[in-house]
């Protein structure tokens, strides 16, 4: 069948299976990668995008079911070289080691923070509470959300 | 790589184009909306439908709303939608006691209330909450609607009254005075199935428990009814003792299995511990004297 879906503001048109999931449909699409494909059955947050500006898990949707709706991944967080304030979080705070769970915990503190931008440690843990890291030990996580958190406030003051 | 095996796909765009669907392709055909139960199904190779069906345009069944002497809920409403639901909270609070720990909020983004008793997983929370607080399934075919209640929906392990040309369209909760509900469960981890889970909802009246229901999640083949502690509530004032033996009753009346999550003699303990404390959660909010 044929699917056009919108990713990251680009219609995104191909012939696919119906059976295809969306992880794969994102991560065929040349230089849409970041989306990480982890433990395939809703579990890990690895591959966790935006849909319509909800977070969702991207291996258990069909590309098929995407189509008209708006899709967002890890690589429309960085607007022309700069980095989105979740990404500078996770920088300044070291809230990754191996990087596998990153993009997934990215986009989820992105949708955490668009609807609720000073969210408390227990509302981030919350938010995360379905994506897995074996690194961190998520405090350092949590960390850098509110690191993104008070920078997005400070930045809104300047203006 | 998990992928699920090949099949034809459509997207409904009316609920009686569903059903003709439904009834034109017969048991090979499934209708998908979170699709967070259906699909792990399919990549597993437990579930192969030929046709799936994508309701998620159904935008007309997605809806919280009272209506005279119920609150009737669409079929695609999802658990993100139930757990914000001032409606719900004010009438039933049990469905955001579960919903708060219904999977984790990402799957609550896409998962439904149709989907999730569908289902009809044993370890589900939603088939446990619609049956405590006595609700009705409306099931429509190209014949009509047909209204069931809980009892009569639960068949079996993930079986359900839908028959085939059949799809689940609403939940109805009658709304009566004097109720107050809560859902009580144990789960290893956040987002985990649960371990034992016990919904409990109470009708008091003038001092005494008019009516009660009563329900256990992951303790059984399927969700269990306690109707044998839902005649020992009725007619009887709200008392810790009353509920403690509402507990025993559960621990007797529900068949876990011992697993991962525990032996039996532990979940017998837990479902029973759990009935009694969703009880006096509900009696309190009943009564107005939640802490």
């Amino acid at each position: 069948m044929h699917v056009s879906i919108s990713v990251n503001g680009e219609q995104v048109s191909r012939e696919i299976e119906p059976r295809q999931l969306l992880v794969h449909f994102i991560r065929e699409t040349p230089d849409l990668t970041g989306t990480h494909w982890g433990c395939d059955t809703s579990n890990c947050g690895a591959c966790v995008v935006l849909m319509d500006g909800e977070p969702v898990k991207s291996c258990t949707i069909l590309a098929a079911m995407c189509e008209g709706h708006e899709i967002r991944t890890v690589e429309s967080l960085e607007v022309d070289g700069r980095l989105d304030p979740v990404q500078m979080g996770f920088h300044e705070q070291h809230a990754l080691q191996c990087g596998f769970c990153t993009p997934g915990m990215l986009m989820t503190a992105r949708a955490l923070l668009d609807e609720n931008p000073d969210p408390t440690d227990q509302e981030i843990r919350t938010a995360i509470s379905g994506a897995i890291c074996r690194c961190t030990g998520y405090k350092n996580i949590v960390s850098a959300v509110r690191w993104a958190a008070e920078y997005e406030a400070a930045a809104k003051q300047e203006v | 790589m998990q992928t699920p095996a090949s099949f034809e796909y459509e997207r409904a765009t009316s609920v009686e184009g569903a059903i003709a669907s439904l009834s034109r392709l017969g048991s090979e055909a499934r209708i998908i909306a979170g699709g967070h139960s259906l699909l792990p199904m399919m990549k597993l190779r437990l579930a192969n439908p030929e046709h799936l069906i994508d309701i998620n345009d159904l935008t007309e069944l997605s809806y919280i709303r009272e209506q005279g002497d119920e609150v009737s809920i669409g079929a695609l409403t999802r658990h993100v939608e139930l757990l914000k639901s001032e409606l719900l909270a004010r009438h039933f609070p049990l469905f955001r006691d579960a919903e708060n720990v219904i999977a984790d909020p990402v799957v609550r983004n896409r998962g439904t209330i149709g989907g999730s008793l569908c289902q009809a997983d044993a370890a589900e929370d939603l088939s446990a909450v619609c049956s405590a607080v006595k609700a009705k399934a409306v099931i429509r075919g190209a014949g009509g609607e047909r209204v069931v209640g809980m009892e009569d929906f639960h068949v079996g392990p993930y079986m359900t009254a839908v028959g085939e040309g059949e799809m689940l369209t609403e939940v109805r909760i009658p709304l009566r005075p004097g109720g107050g509900s809560a859902h009580e469960k144990v789960e290893r981890r956040a987002g985990d199935w649960a371990i034992a889970a016990a919904s409990a909802a109470v009708w008091i009246e003038g001092g005494t428990i008019a009516d009660a229901g009563v329900a256990l999640s992951a303790v059984g083949l399927t969700t269990i009814h306690l109707s044998r502690a839902e005649e020992l509530l009725r007619g009887n004032a709200p008392s810790d003792e009353l509920f403690a033996q509402a507990g025993e009753i559960a621990s007797a009346d529900c068949s876990p299995r011992a697993d991962g999550r525990g032996p039996i003699d532990y979940k017998r303990h837990l479902a029973g511990v759990l009935t009694t404390r969703a009880l006096r959660r509900a009696a309190a909010r009943a009564l107005h004297q939640e802490a």
